[in-house]
């Protein structure tokens, strides 16, 4: 589909036309997959991996240069003792901390992603939303984490939400677009499904579960939703979309159960940082503690790993 | 893909005695002659068991009718302590006995540690409710026990078979003499210790383990007040020549050829998962399994691609490895069988697709198998394969959808898929199937009835209903 053919009568023709989630096999699907047994030297890889999949985010009202500065300084060398443990995928951050992130993380592969479009709501005329982003942009984010009108797509105003994805997509540039659906917010699965074709048909280049700002944030069957969204997308336009869940997962254990998923739904093409992140601030150290069991056979306590 | 590395249940939790009696009388006794049981994953004798003679059985069946009349004197919620201490002793050893299970039939331990077990203790808790309120069952102010049941059961599901056969003969006052399958006795042995554990009276349980002759003296016992079974048509059918004019009451649970019916405004992923479900679930050794899958033509080609793609992540291998999908099959009679059938399907002209797949090299093993192209006039169609085979069929509309899933000589259960509710109420109407699922596959209660229309068998085992074949 061509960013003409979007009236909302048009989008609301092909989403309905989506099959249906149930909702009781969705989960039971999920709750099935969280229950492979990942060890040694599996968990070894999944773990490496994982590390390298984080999105090591800060999005808070408190946020300060300082506090951006030494989360970046952390993103490039998760581990200070272990100079094996690789870098993380990007670090997270307002667009007013972007400046400051860029400059610790230039030139070091680490990218720098940026919420905005009124990030959590999304709540903001259109140009302020424009404007926001492309701000991020010219500060150095190279990647923009958008939040989509969780209030038009609720309404069914999908042409306003898919515009507004075309739009903000636009003013990224060469910066990777990365949607935020906002699941917790859409109510249903059939939903989730919905939101996620709509917004990679506008363009997006990653779909994302959630700003981790509303009380239901990433779940297990909503991210295989997704990656089925994005399995089924490719097949049918030829262009892969990555999938981020964002927001409550917290351990090792939560992080190799979304690994599994995409190992048992989109394969091998999904197992890459290019393809698959995870939103996360805490988990990181979770990540490091188990990684560090793995090699020297015992848990060191959380002192052993910096804060930020 | 990662590979994930082996995560072996391990095996040493539980113990196995070189060599079991039979349980007779709350004691373990010796009979006529031993046979081994193995591991249908890798031929390895895990035990020998003891053959029950003749006599044997006479021994059984008396002492379950010298433990019947203070057994049924008892009051019902004393009954029900009996049973709820038998389901605690369960849950507190699942993890041996669901390793036991794995061992001894080949299904896959993620089946026996998150199906078989939590379902089996479930049933001794849901009918130890019943024990002291029978008369509100529905049988009238004052049902009676019926004195020895004589419980034969099959291989698929060991121990979840027994619990549907003992948990509710045991509420309703009545005593059993139970027989296990041939292949797979060890978890009904086990069982026996458990009973011991648990203090019930001597003579209230009995296993006697044997082949079919030791099954066949059971069901033709003149003492034997009812009997129930569960096994094949074939078996099924001898059973109730055997039984017809004695006066014996009659319960059968035989084979199936259920269809899955799969409409094309359907949950596609989850139909897939349903169909998965439905058919490679412990092998497809399970007789509401869904072996005929039913699509509508409009959406064949892409529920073919999906289950495709799905088959191709199924694990096959070590039944202990927590992570394996499909375990071994349990018997090198039961592979024959398999194997045989699906020859006929290629020779008969269907399309046989499995995904790669390495098997292991010892041990009895079917890598699950789709045959696409399939007609009613198949045998693969008509034919319980009772392996992890698929057969997959067309049908345009609804009509003739309700026809085909209704032409078979089995009625056991059947599977609708589709979005849209009033359809499911419709279809499943006009179904003749025991238990009709609707967007799900495989799911069991202790609180629902299960049983079969026409050549499924009669009676009904779980729920309420599944009193009434032990209460006159």
């Amino acid at each position: 589909m061509t960013a003409t053919a979007t009236s909302t009568g048009t989008l609301r023709a092909l989403l309905h036309g989506l099959p249906g989630v149930d909702k009781v096999g969705v989960e039971a699907r999920a709750a099935a997959l969280g229950t492979r047994s990942v060890k040694t030297t599996a968990k070894a890889k999944a773990i490496d991996l994982a590390i390298r999949m984080v999105d090591l985010t800060t999005l808070e009202g408190a946020d300060t240069p300082g506090k951006v500065r030494a989360l970046s300084a952390k993103a490039l060398r998760p581990d200070p003792a272990d100079p094996g443990c690789p870098s993380v995928a990007a670090v997270c951050v307002y667009p007013s901390m972007v400046p400051t992130a860029a400059a610790v993380l230039a030139g070091s592969g680490v990218h720098v992603a940026s919420v905005a479009t009124a990030f959590p709501s999304g709540q903001a005329p259109l140009d302020v939303k424009l404007a926001d982003t492309r701000d991020a942009v010219a500060a150095g984010a190279d990647e923009i984490d958008m939040v989509i009108s969780r209030g038009a797509f609720l309404a069914g105003d999908y042409a306003k939400v898919f515009d507004e994805i075309v739009a903000v997509k636009e003013a990224c540039g060469a910066a990777h677009l990365k949607v935020i659906l906002e699941t917790g917010e859409l109510g249903t699965y059939d939903n989730v499904r919905r939101a996620s074709w709509l917004a990679m048909l506008a363009g997006a280049d990653f779909i994302k579960t959630s700003t981790g700002k509303v009380p239901v944030a990433a779940t297990l069957p909503v991210t295989l939703i997704m990656l089925e969204a994005v399995r089924d997308f490719r097949a049918e336009h030829g262009r892969q979309v990555g999938v981020k869940p964002a927001g409550g997962i917290r351990t090792t254990k939560d992080a190799i159960k979304y690994l599994v998923l995409i190992n048992e739904t989109v394969g091998d093409d999904w197992l890459s940082p290019d393809w698959f992140r995870f939103g996360a601030s805490s988990l990181l150290n979770d990540l490091l503690m188990q990684h560090t069991k793995l090699t020297t056979g015992h848990y060191a306590g959380p002192d052993y790993f910096t804060l930020d | 893909m990662f590979d994930y590395a082996p995560a072996p249940e391990s095996r040493s939790i539980v113990t196995i005695e070189p060599t079991y009696g039979l349980f007779i009388d709350g004691q373990f006794s010796d009979g006529k002659g031993t046979f081994k049981t193995i591991n249908p994953a890798s031929e390895e004798v895990l035990a020998e068991v003891a053959m029950a003679a003749p006599e044997d059985v006479d021994r059984a069946v008396a002492a379950a009718r010298r433990a019947f009349g203070p057994w049924s004197a008892l009051p019902g919620a004393e009954r029900a302590k009996y049973l709820f201490r038998i389901a605690r002793i369960i849950q507190e050893r699942s993890r041996e006995l669901a390793v036991l299970e794995s061992l001894d039939n080949g299904k896959p331990i993620k089946e026996s540690r998150d199906v078989d077990l939590p379902l089996v203790a479930a049933h001794f808790f849901y009918y130890a409710g019943w024990a002291d309120k029978l008369a509100y069952a529905g049988f009238g102010p004052d049902p009676k026990p019926l004195g020895v049941a004589g419980q034969v059961i099959p291989w698929n599901f060991p121990l979840l078979m027994l619990a549907w056969k003992i948990a509710p003969a045991l509420a309703a006052g009545n005593t059993v003499v139970l027989k296990p399958a041939e292949t797979t006795p060890l978890s009904a042995l086990f069982f026996a210790d458990v009973c011991r554990q648990a203090d019930l009276p001597p003579g209230v349980v009995n296993i006697i383990t044997g082949a079919g002759d030791t099954g066949r003296y059971l069901v033709e016992h003149p003492d034997v007040d009812k009997v129930a079974f569960t096994g094949s048509t074939e078996v099924g059918r001898q059973i109730a020549r055997s039984v017809a004019g004695t006066g014996k009451k009659l319960t059968l649970e035989l084979g199936g050829k259920a269809a899955n019916i799969v409409f094309d405004d359907a949950p596609i992923d989850q139909a897939v998962e349903g169909i998965v479900n439905g058919i490679f679930f412990n092998q497809g050794h399970v007789c509401c399994a869904g072996s005929r899958l039913l699509v509508q033509e409009s959406l064949f080609e892409e529920l073919l691609t999906s289950l495709k793609r799905r088959m191709a992540t199924l694990r096959v291998g070590d039944p202990l490895d927590k992570n394996t999908d499909i375990g071994a099959i349990n018997s090198a009679a039961q592979l024959a069988r398999i194997t045989e059938l699906s020859e006929i399907g290629s020779s008969e002209g269907a399309e046989r697709w499995s995904p790669p797949c390495e098997l292991p090299d010892r041990g009895f093993w079917f890598a699950p198998t789709i045959f696409t192209g399939v007609t009613q006039a198949h045998r693969i169609a008509r034919e319980e394969i009772f392996g992890p085979v698929l057969s997959v069929l067309t049908f345009r509309t609804p009509e003739e959808a309700i026809e085909k899933a209704n032409n078979t000589p089995y009625g056991l259960s059947a599977g609708i898929w589709t979005e849209k509710g009033s359809r499911i109420l419709a279809v499943a109407d006009q179904l003749r199937a025991g238990v009709v699922w609707a967007n799900t596959f495989n799911k069991f209660d202790p609180t629902s009835p299960f049983g079969g229309y026409k050549e499924s068998g009669y009676g009904r085992e779980g729920g309420r209903h599944g009193l009434e074949a032990y209460l006159a």
